[in-house]
């Protein structure tokens, strides 16, 4: 019994844990280097903030701002697409920084108005298809170049894309396809690809993973995954379709609540810097940067020659569109695992 | 008996009056809280305006003055549990009362500067204090004649039950009750309709081209998995008891491989072996001309990965008890003119019974509990785990689907839980007796061992080339692609500089705070788990049944949920947690402690109570007796409730992705960060060393625990 009074007691000395002033808490949804870069380069020019940085994605980054709302253990929030980003500022889990957002090209300030300036855009990134050329052409199957292609039956069991249930990636092919061809007509193709896809999977970048090992013939994805993935040596092939696309704006948010709120202003500030956003494809990260005078890797997708529809992110981020628009997904696309 | 109750009382006022009653932000062992003025010592916070902190200083003085004033031992022992109660109660009340915004509710009474300012989390202080309290009060249960007067076991079960309702109950109530959300307040009606839905339950994939609901899927997959590791469990097991096989030590090595890898790694293995662009599905296609096809992902692709992690964790409840099972019954069945197959049938089997159905029971809830395969593998098949991790952190987050999908997965443990009760009866599985037992261990028949050995063998040459495909991937460029030899990845994972000393590596800091958290979790989990397991299989108390069940309930709930929950219960005062390693330390030892339950109860069924009786009557104490009598012969339950819970620690995935902060993230979720990113390499480069490092550590505990001596030596008798 004292025994066990004694490893309670040892369980509890360890248990008073401390935060020292000049720490700044950051989650960041984007890609682990990238995270890792931003922290280095932070830390270099503010030798006294000792940035504590966790990579976690979107979905769980929200799920944990909710649970910690009212005493958050996070001051920043940096990197990861813009919807969940916009669903906290809508929520008031996010606060405005006030951070001079005028060098930014339009899609991020629009991002800033949108949340009243809670989110503001960081980089962007389009939605496209990719193929695994070994497969299509050892099918002999004609690559796609528009997203009706996909509707063609040569594709059968061939594409992959993820289920926006669960994935915010297809929810926002969703969205781009609604605002392509109208709610109706969308449903139509929509259902008319699925006929073709042979698995929807939970998470938004497994598609282009599975197209890049040859697991399925095409994928629906961000195009800088796919890039990535590319460059990795898969022989992947990525196509911007022909009617245009949408895309997402990755955000950067300051915590409502933040412990730190000085510092955490200073890195929004710090991620908006052109030299800063420009660092970002020496690991490996090919989104296109918000800052105007930031430069762009000759691999990222170029958004000029990509025809980028006008992506409403006020009307598509709403939760009642967003819960229309699935339920009209569920109805009309069908059965997401029907038993073959 | 009397002093021990002064002693505890003496440790609860000393915490009230030296230590800091509320968490302080510099640590314990940092001297600064004497003198900064802001948190201070219970009996000071009291003294200074925080008056409702002072019940936990009365509490024991009332307590000290009732053991010297009052004579008569039971109501001396009944006034101090009534004193103890309250105490314990104040001090929970108080803190659920007053946050850091001030109070609650009735601010009618907390009024005053000190109320509205509020007050964080409750320190060592409060915890000194509170469990002086609940020892008091349990040692005062036993003085006052109830559970037949044993204050170790009263004070074990009063321990238990606090921290199991603090740590489990507490946490999961908050998302439960999510359930019953509505707009702006609760409804039963809604509820129902909604737990019964066709998305949940549905039979659509019998009678038509629908799918059935996740509840029904994962069912399914459950069962299967379950009735399969056990049997896969059981031939090994049968191996390495009951034949001369030569190449056991190798065996046991492919056996705990599976438990020791990190999530996702089976499942990429298995795509690269068997997916459409797969090794072997090219071999096989380019052999037959058949074409290639996407068969791995849905059902059977989950259940095969299932079935390679999970058949370890039966064999590790199975081992211990097959080897338990007492040669003299076998021998007294030979004598009785038996054939082996007889007596494997009708003597060994059903003395196995526990085994069987505790390996069954952790089978089919680990596989419903499963989020890593059915994540990589399952494609349409949908489960309950994934679909919960989904309706929390999906695009649409709906908590209040995420906790309806929860209790139908409890509804299902729940069942499989009363299953097991009812197939095992109240029969008596005591093999292992005092009794002098040198007999040997009748071998297997020829056509059982053919069995064992057809069953077992292939699985176990499939996770040798599982493996070896892992330890492949690592060295190599890209993985599936370019299989030019590399080190890259591990210069990048754990590269370091020889001539500064400097760990270059990325992976260094979460690789150690990993082997830290889990080295304080693995013998936590063992002593709870097995404590628990002493309790329920030796002790008889009120509420019992419901006690056991409530210990499996953390197991029982996906990861996700209880990750959430935890941020939901220990964000806030009185116990505030998050950002701190010890909440990654108890989610550990609350999630695994099941096993080491389960473990411990199938093997403790075994032993004989006349070995406790007799130790008993020669004058030791329970706690002597567990030490010296049950500890020793529980070797093998040890072994497997350290090693499982020291790997669950390193590996599991789900709970700890809302848990890691900056200061201690874990190894699972940079690895999970990684797969994201595409960069395979480095995850599977830093899941070998993990590999490695585990098995390490298994073999250091196996070393140190030893192996248990139950008779002169473990024959197998000779096939003539």
């Amino acid at each position: 019994m004292k025994r066990l009074g004694m490893i309670s007691v040892a369980t509890l000395a360890l248990s008073a844990s401390g935060v020292l002033a000049d720490e700044l808490s950051v989650v960041c949804s984007a890609e682990q280097d990238w995270c890792d870069l931003m922290v280095s380069a932070f830390e270099a020019e503010h030798p006294d903030t000792d940035v504590l940085m966790v990579r976690k994605s979107t979905g769980e980054t929200l799920a944990q701002v909710r649970a910690e709302a009212g005493n958050p253990k996070i001051d920043v929030w940096w990197g990861g697409t813009g919807d969940p980003h916009l669903i906290a500022a809508e929520e008031g889990l996010t606060q405005a920084s006030g951070v001079d957002t005028s060098e930014l090209l339009g899609w991020a300030q629009n991002m800033a108005d949108i949340s009243n300036g809670k989110a503001i855009g960081i980089y962007a990134g389009a939605l496209g298809i990719a193929y695994n050329a070994d497969i299509l052409s050892e099918k002999s199957i004609e690559p796609p170049q528009c997203w009706a292609d996909l509707e063609d039956p040569r594709f059968e069991g061939e594409i992959q894309v993820a289920n926006p249930n669960s994935s915010g990636t297809a929810y926002t092919e969703l969205a781009t396809f609604v605002q392509l061809f109208g709610e109706d007509e969308a449903m139509v193709k929509l259902a008319a690809v699925g006929k073709n896809v042979n698995s929807y999977t939970k998470s938004g970048s497994a598609p282009s993973k599975a197209a890049a090992r040859g697991e399925t013939g095409v994928s629906i994805g961000f195009m800088h995954d796919m890039v990535k993935l590319a460059a990795q040596g898969f022989p992947l092939k990525i196509v911007a379709p022909c009617e245009g696309t949408g895309y997402e704006v990755g955000a950067v948010s300051v915590i409502e609540g933040a412990r730190n709120p000085e510092a955490a202003k200073a890195w929004v500030a710090f991620a908006l810097r052109a030299d800063v956003q420009s660092r970002a494809p020496e690991v490996g990260s090919f989104q296109v940067p918000s800052n105007s005078n930031a430069k762009v890797a000759p691999e990222s997708p170029d958004l000029a020659s990509i025809k980028l529809i006008d992506y409403d992110f006020a009307t598509y981020g709403s939760s009642d569109t967003r819960g229309r628009l699935l339920a009209r997904w569920d109805a009309e696309v069908g059965d997401p695992n029907p038993q073959k | 008996m009397k002093n021990t109750v002064l002693i505890w009382l003496a440790i609860g006022l000393a915490g009230f009056a030296f230590l800091p009653w509320h968490m302080t932000d510099d640590g314990l062992f940092d001297p600064v809280w004497i003198n900064d003025g802001n948190a201070s010592t219970g009996l000071f916070s009291a003294l200074s305006g925080q008056w409702w902190l002072a019940p936990a200083g009365l509490a024991p003085l009332m307590a000290i003055a009732v053991q010297l004033f009052v004579q008569a031992p039971v109501r001396r022992a009944r006034i101090t549990l009534a004193i103890a109660i309250a105490g314990l109660f104040l001090i929970a009340l108080q803190g659920m009362i007053i946050v850091r915004a001030g109070p609650r509710i009735l601010e009618w009474l907390f009024t005053g500067e000190a109320a509205l300012a509020g007050q964080p989390g409750m320190g060592a202080g409060a915890g000194l204090c509170a469990l002086a309290l609940l020892f008091v009060a349990t040692v005062s249960i036993s003085q006052s004649g109830k559970g037949q007067g044993d204050a170790f076991v009263v004070s074990t079960i009063g321990l238990i039950v606090a921290l199991v309702g603090i740590f489990v109950f507490f946490p999961v109530m908050h998302i439960l009750v999510r359930a019953f959300e509505v707009d702006g307040g609760y409804s039963l009606t809604e509820f129902f309709p909604r737990f019964f839905s066709a998305d949940i339950w549905g039979l659509g994939c019998l009678f038509g081209p629908r799918s059935c609901g996740v509840a029904i899927n994962s069912l399914f997959l459950g069962v299967m998995t379950g009735a399969g590791t056990t049997l896969l469990g059981l031939s090994f097991a049968l191996i390495f008891t009951r034949t001369d096989f030569r190449a056991k030590k190798l065996l046991r090595v492919l056996t705990v491989l599976p438990i020791i890898t990190p999530p996702f790694v089976i499942g990429l293995a298995l795509i690269l072996l068997f997916g459409r662009a797969g090794t072997v599905t090219e071999f096989v296609a380019d052999l037959f001309g058949w074409e290639k096809t996407r068969w791995v992902y849905g059902f059977w692709g989950v259940y095969f990965a299932q079935l390679l992690s999970f058949t370890p964790i039966a064999f590790l409840v199975l081992i211990g008890v097959v080897q338990g099972v007492s040669p003299s019954m076998e021998e007294a069945s030979q004598t009785l003119d038996a054939d082996r197959w007889q007596t494997f049938r009708y003597v060994s089997l059903p003395l196995m019974r526990p085994g069987l159905a505790n390996a069954f029971l952790l089978g089919f809830i680990e596989s419903l509990a499963d989020f890593g395969n059915p994540l990589v593998l399952g494609s349409g098949y949908s489960v309950l785990s994934t679909e919960i991790f989904f309706s929390i952190v999906g695009a649409v987050a709906d908590p209040a689907k995420a906790a309806i999908l929860a209790i139908a997965l409890l509804t299902l443990t729940l069942s499989a839980f009363m299953a097991q009760r009812i197939w095992l009866g109240k029969k008596s599985y005591a093999t292992i007796t005092g009794k002098a037992d040198s007999g040997q261990n009748a071998s297997l028949n020829p056509a059982l061992r053919t069995l064992c050995y057809a069953t077992a063998l292939p699985w176990a040459a499939l996770t040798l080339v599982v493996y070896s495909m892992i330890i492949f991937g690592s060295f190599v460029k890209l993985w599936g692609y370019d299989h030019s030899f590399t080190l890259a990845h591990f210069i990048r994972a754990f590269g370091f500089d020889l001539s500064s000393g400097r760990l270059t590596g990325v992976a260094w800091d979460s690789y150690f705070t990993t082997l830290t958290i889990a080295s304080i979790a693995a013998p936590l989990t063992a002593l709870v788990g097995l404590s628990t397991a002493y309790l329920l299989v030796r002790q008889k108390f009120i509420g019992k049944d419901a006690f056991e069940f409530s210990t499996m309930l953390s197991f029982a709930i996906p990861g996700t949920v209880i990750g959430v929950s935890y941020i939901m219960a220990f964000n806030f005062p009185p116990i505030e947690l998050t950002g701190t390693s010890i909440i990654l330390i108890i989610v550990f030892v609350f999630r695994n402690m099941p096993v080491g339950v389960r473990g411990g109860i199938a093997a403790m069924s075994q032993l004989d109570k006349s070995l406790d009786e007799a130790s008993i009557t020669l004058g030791a104490n329970s706690f002597a007796t567990v030490r010296r009598v049950i500890l020793p012969l529980m070797g093998p339950a040890i072994l497997a409730a350290l090693t499982y819970s020291f790997v669950r620690a390193i590996t599991s995935v789900s709970a700890v992705i809302f848990l890691v902060s900056a200061k201690h993230n874990m190894a699972t979720s940079f690895i999970v960060g990684r797969v994201e990113n595409g960069e395979f390499g480095l995850a599977i480069a830093y899941s070998a060393v993990l590999i490695v490092t585990m098995l390490a550590a298994i073999l250091l505990l196996q070393l140190m625990v030893g192996t248990r001596r139950l008779r002169r030596a473990d024959r197998v008798q000779q096939t003539a």
